[in-house]
C-alpha cells in the first residue's frame, strides 16, 4: 500500500487541533462541528485499516519507515499488528463519540483543541515502531491531559492533574534514560550501529541476561504506573474523580492502555528474557492490584472512584495475562484491553449523566433511580454487567482467556485473582443496589430518564460489548497470529516452552485461523 | 625603533570580524550615539540586532572556512578558531539579538530608552565570544572581566528600582570574590604547568616526567578555576547570588545573564577542563559528577518552594545547569582522547537551544512585570490565559520545552546530554538528572496554572492590562517558532554540531 495511512492517521487529528485552534471562540457549534469532523475522519481511517487488515498475518502492516533525525538513528517508523490494531480502532471510534457526546460547558475551542491532539498523540503511541518515537508520543500525551482535568476538571482538579503529570513523568525519567540505553548498548550486543528502531532492535539485540533486566526495568517503571500497577496507582483515582467525563472517558478507554501496550511491546518483545525473569514479581503486583483495586472499590463513597478503583482491578487482569505468556492469556489480556476501554468508558459516561443530573456522585445522595429513569437503569445494568464479567457479555471473554490461560504458567495467583472476580460483582452490584433499587427520596424523584441524543451515544457501546460477548472470533482472529508470534519471540530467546493449552477455546479458533 | 625589537604575534583579521563587529557596534553606540541627537524610537535596540545579526552571518563564512582549511590557533596560540568558538558566538549573538528587542519594549516603557544599555550588551557578548574562544587563561580572564563588568552595570541599570542596584552591587562584590578565585588559579596553573596557555598545558603532561610534575599546585589551580567558573555557571554550592541577581535585575538583563552570561561560562569551563587539562580528568571528574548532582537538585528543589516567578526562573536556570554539568561530566570522560564523545557537542547544543528558550521566556516575564518592573508574583499571571491568549501560549510552549516535552527544543537538548552521559556509563547521573527534571516541572506547571487554571481574585484587576510592543513580539515569536522548529526537525542542527569537539590546539 502506498499511501502513509498511518502517517495520516497521527496527522489528521493533529492538523484538526491547528484548525480548530484557528476558529472564532465565540462559535462554539463551529468549533464542535469541525472537531467532530476531523474526528470522524480520523475515525473513518481506522475502520478503513481494520477492514484491508490481513487477518492471518503476524507482523507488523501499513509499515511507514522514513528518517526522522538521521545523526541519532531516530526513525519515523510506524506500523501496526493484532495487538495494537483494535487499540487504534477503540481509539478512533472513541474520540467522536465523546466529542459529540459530552459538552465542556465552557472554553469549547481550548477543549476541543486539546482533544484532537490528545487523540493524535494515543494513535501516534500505538502505532510507533521506534523506542524514541514512542517516548515522544507516550510523552506527549500528558500535556494535552493535564490542561483537560486541571481547565474542565472538578474542584480539586488543580492536585489531581499536577499529580497525574508528576508521577507519570517520574516513569518517564527512567524510560527515556532506559531507552537511550537500551540503543547505545544495543549497539556493542549485535546491532552494529546506533539505532532506536524497535524491531530492529528486538531482532538483533542480544542483552546480556543482568543488563536486559535493568534495562527492562527502567521501561516497566514507566508502565506500570500508566498501568497503574500496585502500589503506583494512586494518581488514578484522583484523576479519574477530578477529570471531566470525557477525560475520564479518554483516559480510562485508551491512555491507560499505553501501559499495558508498553509492558507488551517494549517489555516482553524488547526484553524476553527480562520478562520471563521479572515474571513473579509483576503477576504478584498484578494480582494484589486486583484485590486492592476491588476491596477498595467496595469503600468509595463517590461513584466514579467505585470505577476508578475497578480500573485498578481490571488493569491488573491485563497485566496477569500478559506476563503468564500463553497464547491464550495474552490473547485475552489484549482482548481485555479494549473490553475494559468499552465498558468502563461507558461507565463513566453514565456516572458523568448521574453527575450532570444530580450535581452529586456520592452514592449516599442517589436513591431508587431505577423507578424514575428505568431505561437508563437498563442500560447501566449492562454496562455494569460487562465489567463484572457477566458470560454472554465482552468482559467475561477477555477474563476467562486470561485466567484459563495463566493457570497453565501461573496456576496459584490465578487461584487468588480469581477471587476478584466475585469482588468485582460485589462492589458493583452493591453500589447499583444502594443507586437504583428502593424508593427514590425527594431530591432523586425529578431524576430525568434517558434521553434520545444520550441513548444513541450509548449504542455502539451496547453493541460492542455484545458482540464481544457472543462472537469474538473475528478479534481473536486478528489478535492471535501477532501474540503467537511474539510468543515464539520468547521461546527463541529464552529457555520457556508454551505449554499445551487447555480447553477448546483457543485450539478451535486457532485451527479455523490456520485452515 | 621599538617596533623592529618588539615583534607583535601575526593576527587573522578575517578570523576575528566576529569581535571586530562586536567591538564596532559598541563604539558607534557609545561615540556616535552620543554625538547624535536622540535616535527615532526602537532605533538603538535594531541596530543592536543588525549588528547580532551581521555577527551571525559572517560566523557562517567563518564556519565554512574552518570546513575547509580545518582549525587553527590565531594570535600567537592565544585565540582558538574552531567549531567550537563560532558556534558559541553564534550561540551569544543569538541571544543578544533576541534579548535587545525584549530590552526595546522594556527601556521605553520604564521610559529609560538610551543607547548605554545596547553598548553594555554588545561589549558584554564580546567578553563572552572572547572567552568561548580562548586558548591562553589570560585571555579568558581578560573575557571574564569584560563580560562581567558589563554584567555588573547592566543588573544596576534600572536607576529607579533600588532592587536593581542591589542586585548590581551583590553581583559586583560576589562576582569580584569569584574572579580572586580563579585568577589564583590561574597562578597556580601557571606554576604547575609553566605556562598559561592551553596548548603548553596540555603537552607539559607528556612532556614532564612523574617525579618532576607539580601535581599539588596543579590540582590546586584546578579547583579555585572550578570555583570561579562554578560561580559564573550559577552551578552549586556557588549558586547564592543568581536569585537575588536575577529577581533584582531588569527583567531583560535577567534573560541575558541567563542565557549569553551562562553560555560563556560553560564555554570556558569546556576549554580549560577539555581543552587544557584532559591528562587529570579523572582527577576532577568527581569534583564535576559531585556539582552536578548538588546542581541539578538544589536548582529543581528550591525553585518549587519559590512564589516569586523570576526567583523560580533562576532556579530552573540553576537545574539547567545541572544538566550542562551532566554533559561536561560526560565530555571529561574522553577529553583529549582522538574521538571525543558526544559530551560536549551535547553541552553546546543545549546552550544554543536553553539560550532562545530562556530570552524568549524572559521576555514574556518582562512584559507580565507591567510597568516598574515589580509584578513578579505567581499571581500577577493570572488569566494571562483569557487576556492575552497568545501570549500564554508562548509562554506555555517555552515553559513546556523548559520542562523537556517532546517536540519542544528543550527535549532534544535534554535528551542530547542524557545520551552523552549514558554513551560513557554514567548511568546514575543520566537517572538523577532526570528525576530533578520531574521535580522541576512542578514549578513550571504551578507558573502554568496561573496563567491558565486559576480564576482572577478582585485584586488581580488593579494591575494595569499586559501590552505586547512590536519588538517585544517579534523576539517572542522567533523564540517559540525556533524551539518547536527545533523540537520537530533537530537533525540539521544536531549533525551541525557535531563537529565542535574538534578543538583547535
Amino acid at each position: 500500500m502506498d499511501f502513509p495511512i498511518l502517517t495520516a492517521l497521527v496527522a489528521v487529528p493533529a492538523v484538526g487541533a491547528i484548525v480548530v485552534m484557528l476558529l472564532s471562540k465565540h462559535r462554539p457549534e463551529l468549533v464542535k462541528l469541525v472537531t467532530l469532523l476531523f474526528a470522524v475522519l480520523t475515525a473513518g481511517l481506522t475502520i478503513w485499516i481494520l477492514v484491508s487488515f490481513n487477518t492471518g498475518e503476524a507482523g507488523f502492516q501499513f509499515v511507514t519507515i522514513q528518517p526522522w533525525i538521521p545523526a541519532w538513528g531516530i526513525s519515523w517508523h510506524l506500523g501496526i499488528d493484532g495487538i495494537s490494531l483494535f487499540l487504534v480502532v477503540l481509539t478512533g471510534v472513541l474520540f467522536p463519540l465523546v466529542v459529540v457526546g459530552i459538552d465542556p460547558h465552557h472554553d469549547h475551542k481550548r477543549y476541543f483543541a486539546w482533544m484532537l491532539l490528545l487523540e493524535a498523540g494515543m494513535l501516534g503511541a500505538f502505532v510507533s515502531l521506534d523506542l524514541f518515537l514512542f517516548f515522544v508520543f507516550f510523552e506527549i500525551v500528558l500535556v494535552p491531559m493535564y490542561f483537560l482535568i486541571g481547565g474542565w476538571g472538578y474542584d480539586n482538579r488543580v492536585y489531581a492533574a499536577t499529580k497525574f503529570f508528576v508521577f507519570t513523568m517520574f516513569g518517564s525519567a527512567f524510560m527515556l534514560v532506559g531507552t537511550i540505553a537500551t540503543a547505545v548498548l544495543a549497539k556493542s550486543n549485535g546491532v552494529g550501529h546506533v539505532t532506536f528502531d524497535l524491531v530492529e532492535i528486538a531482532d538483533k539485540a542480544n542483552f546480556a541476561a543482568s543488563t536486559g533486566r535493568w534495562l527492562f526495568f527502567a521501561f516497566a517503571i514507566a508502565f506500570a504506573i500508566k498501568v497503574p500497577l500496585f502500589p503506583v496507582h494512586t494518581w488514578l483515582p484522583d484523576a479519574h474523580t477530578q477529570a471531566p467525563t470525557g477525560g475520564s472517558v479518554i483516559l480510562a478507554a485508551v491512555m491507560l492502555k499505553l501501559g499495558t501496550y508498553g509492558l507488551l511491546r517494549f517489555g516482553v518483545y524488547l526484553f524476553p528474557e527480562a520478562a520471563r525473569w521479572s515474571r513473579p514479581l509483576l503477576v504478584t503486583l498484578a494480582v494484589i492490584g486486583i484485590l486492592w483495586g476491588a476491596i477498595a472499590a467496595t469503600m468509595q463513597k463517590d461513584l466514579k472512584r467505585i470505577v476508578a478503583f475497578s480500573s485498578v482491578a481490571h488493569l491488573g487482569f491485563i497485566v496477569l495475562g500478559v506476563f503468564a505468556i500463553t497464547t491464550q492469556s495474552m490473547s485475552g489480556g489484549v482482548l481485555q484491553m479494549i473490553n475494559h476501554g468499552v465498558s468502563t468508558g461507558a461507565l463513566f459516561i453514565l456516572v458523568g449523566m448521574i453527575s450532570e443530573r444530580r450535581h452529586t456522585r456520592e452514592v449516599a445522595h442517589l436513591k431508587g433511580l431505577q423507578k424514575v429513569a428505568p431505561v437508563f437503569a437498563a442500560v447501566f445494568m449492562v454496562v455494569m454487567l460487562s465489567s463484572i464479567g457477566l458470560p454472554g457479555l465482552n468482559g467475561f471473554v477477555g477474563e476467562y482467556l486470561i485466567l484459563i490461560g495463566s493457570f497453565l504458567t501461573a496456576r496459584w495467583w490465578v487461584v487468588v485473582a480469581t477471587t476478584g472476580v466475585i469482588l468485582a460483582a460485589l462492589y458493583l452490584l452493591w453500589a447499583y443496589q444502594r443507586v437504583f433499587h428502593g424508593e427514590p427520596d425527594e431530591d432523586n424523584k425529578s431524576f430525568a430518564e434517558l434521553r434520545w441524543k444520550e441513548g444513541l451515544l450509548l449504542v455502539p457501546f451496547i453493541a460492542a460489548i455484545v458482540f464481544v460477548g457472543v462472537y469474538p472470533k473475528p478479534m481473536l482472529d486478528r489478535i492471535n497470529p501477532s501474540v503467537k508470534s511474539l510468543i515464539e519471540h520468547v521461546e527463541e530467546r529464552t529457555n520457556y516452552v508454551e505449554p499445551e493449552p487447555i480447553g477448546t477455546v483457543q485450539t478451535e479458533a486457532s485451527a479455523e485461523g490456520h485452515g | 625603533m621599538l617596533a623592529e625589537t618588539l615583534q607583535g604575534p601575526h593576527v587573522d583579521w578575517y578570523a576575528a570580524t566576529p569581535m571586530l563587529i562586536l567591538l564596532g557596534g559598541a563604539m558607534v553606540l557609545l561615540v556616535v550615539a552620543a554625538l547624535t541627537p536622540r535616535w527615532p524610537k526602537g532605533l538603538y535596540a535594531w541596530f543592536t540586532v543588525a549588528v547580532a545579526l551581521a555577527v551571525i552571518v559572517v560566523s557562517f563564512f567563518l564556519w565554512h572556512t574552518i570546513d575547509v582549511d580545518g582549525a587553527k590557533t590565531l594570535v600567537g596560540g592565544a585565540i582558538a578558531f574552531d567549531h567550537f568558538s563560532i558556534w558559541m558566538t553564534i550561540t551569544i549573538s543569538a541571544a543578544i539579538a533576541l534579548v535587545s528587542l525584549s530590552t526595546d519594549s522594556y527601556l521605553r516603557r520604564e521610559d529609560l530608552d538610551g543607547p548605554e544599555v545596547y553598548a553594555l550588551y554588545l561589549l558584554s557578548a564580546l567578553g563572552g565570544v572572547v572567552m568561548a574562544a580562548s586558548n591562553d587563561l589570560i585571555v579568558l580572564f581578560l573575557g571574564l572581566e569584560i563580560l562581567s563588568i558589563a554584567l555588573y552595570v547592566l543588573a544596576a541599570s534600572n536607576r529607579r528600582r533600588s532592587q536593581s542596584q542591589e542586585s548590581g552591587i551583590k553581583y559586583f562584590v560576589l562576582g569580584g570574590f569569584s574572579s580572586a578565585f580563579f585568577l589564583y588559579g590561574v597562578a597556580l596553573l601557571y606554576g604547575g604547568a609553566g605556562s598559561t596557555n592551553f596548548t603548553t598545558i596540555f603537552n607539559s603532561f607528556n612532556s614532564q616526567v612523574a617525579l618532576d610534575r607539580k601535581d599539588g599546585l596543579i590540582l590546586a589551580g584546578v579547583a579555585l578555576l572550578i570555583v570561579g567558573l562554578g560561580f559564573k555557571t550559577s552551578s552549586a554550592p556557588f549558586h547564592f547570588w543568581a536569585p537575588d541577581v536575577y529577581q533584582g535585575a531588569p527583567t531583560p538583563v535577567t534573560g541575558f545573564m541567563a542565557s549569553a552570561g551562562k553560555a560563556a561560562a560553560f564555554a570556558a569551563l569546556l576549554r580549560v577542563l577539555v581543552s587544557a587539562l584532559p591528562n587529570w580528568s579523572d582527577d576532577y571528574r568527581p569534583v564535576i559528577w559531585v556539582l552536578a548532582v548538588l546542581t541539578l537538585f538544589v536548582g529543581a528543589v528550591m525553585a518549587v518552594i519559590q512564589t516569586d516567578v523570576k526567583r523560580m526562573l533562576a532556579y530552573s536556570s540553576i537545574n539547567h545547569a545541572g544538566f550542562m554539568l551532566v554533559g561536561v561530566e560526560a565530555a571529561s570522560h574522553l577529553a583529549g582522547q582522538p574521538a571525543p564523545g558526544k559530551g560536549m557537542s551535547a553541552v553546546l547544543l543545549y546552550l544554543l537551544l536553553y539560550t532562545v528558550l530562556v530570552t524568549g521566556t524572559f521576555a514574556v516575564v518582562g512584559l507580565v512585570t507591567r510597568t516598574g518592573d515589580g509584578a513578579t508574583d505567581l499571581n500577577a499571571f493570572r488569566g494571562l490565559g483569557r487576556k492575552r491568549p497568545a501570549l500564554a501560549v508562548a509562554l506555555t510552549v517555552l515553559l513546556l520545552a523548559q520542562a523537556g516535552v517532546p517536540l519542544t527544543a528543550g527535549f532534544v537538548a535534554k535528551f542530547g546530554v542524557i545520551q552523552a552521559a549514558v554513551d560513557v556509563k554514567s548511568y546514575p547521573l543520566a537517572v538523577i538528572a532526570m528525576l530533578t527534571a520531574v521535580i522541576a516541572a512542578f514549578l513550571y506547571l504551578r507558573i502554568m496554572v496561573s496563567v491558565w487554571i486559576a480564576d482572577p481574585e478582585p485584586a488581580d484587576e488593579v494591575l494595569e492590562p499586559v501590552r505586547t510592543p512590536f519588538s517585544a513580539v517579534v523576539g517572542i515569536a522567533v523564540s517559540v517558532g525556533f524551539t518547536l522548529a527545533i523540537g520537530f526537525a533537530p537533525g540539521w542542527l544536531i549533525d551541525l554540531g557535531n563537529s565542535v569537539s574538534q578543538l583547535a590546539r
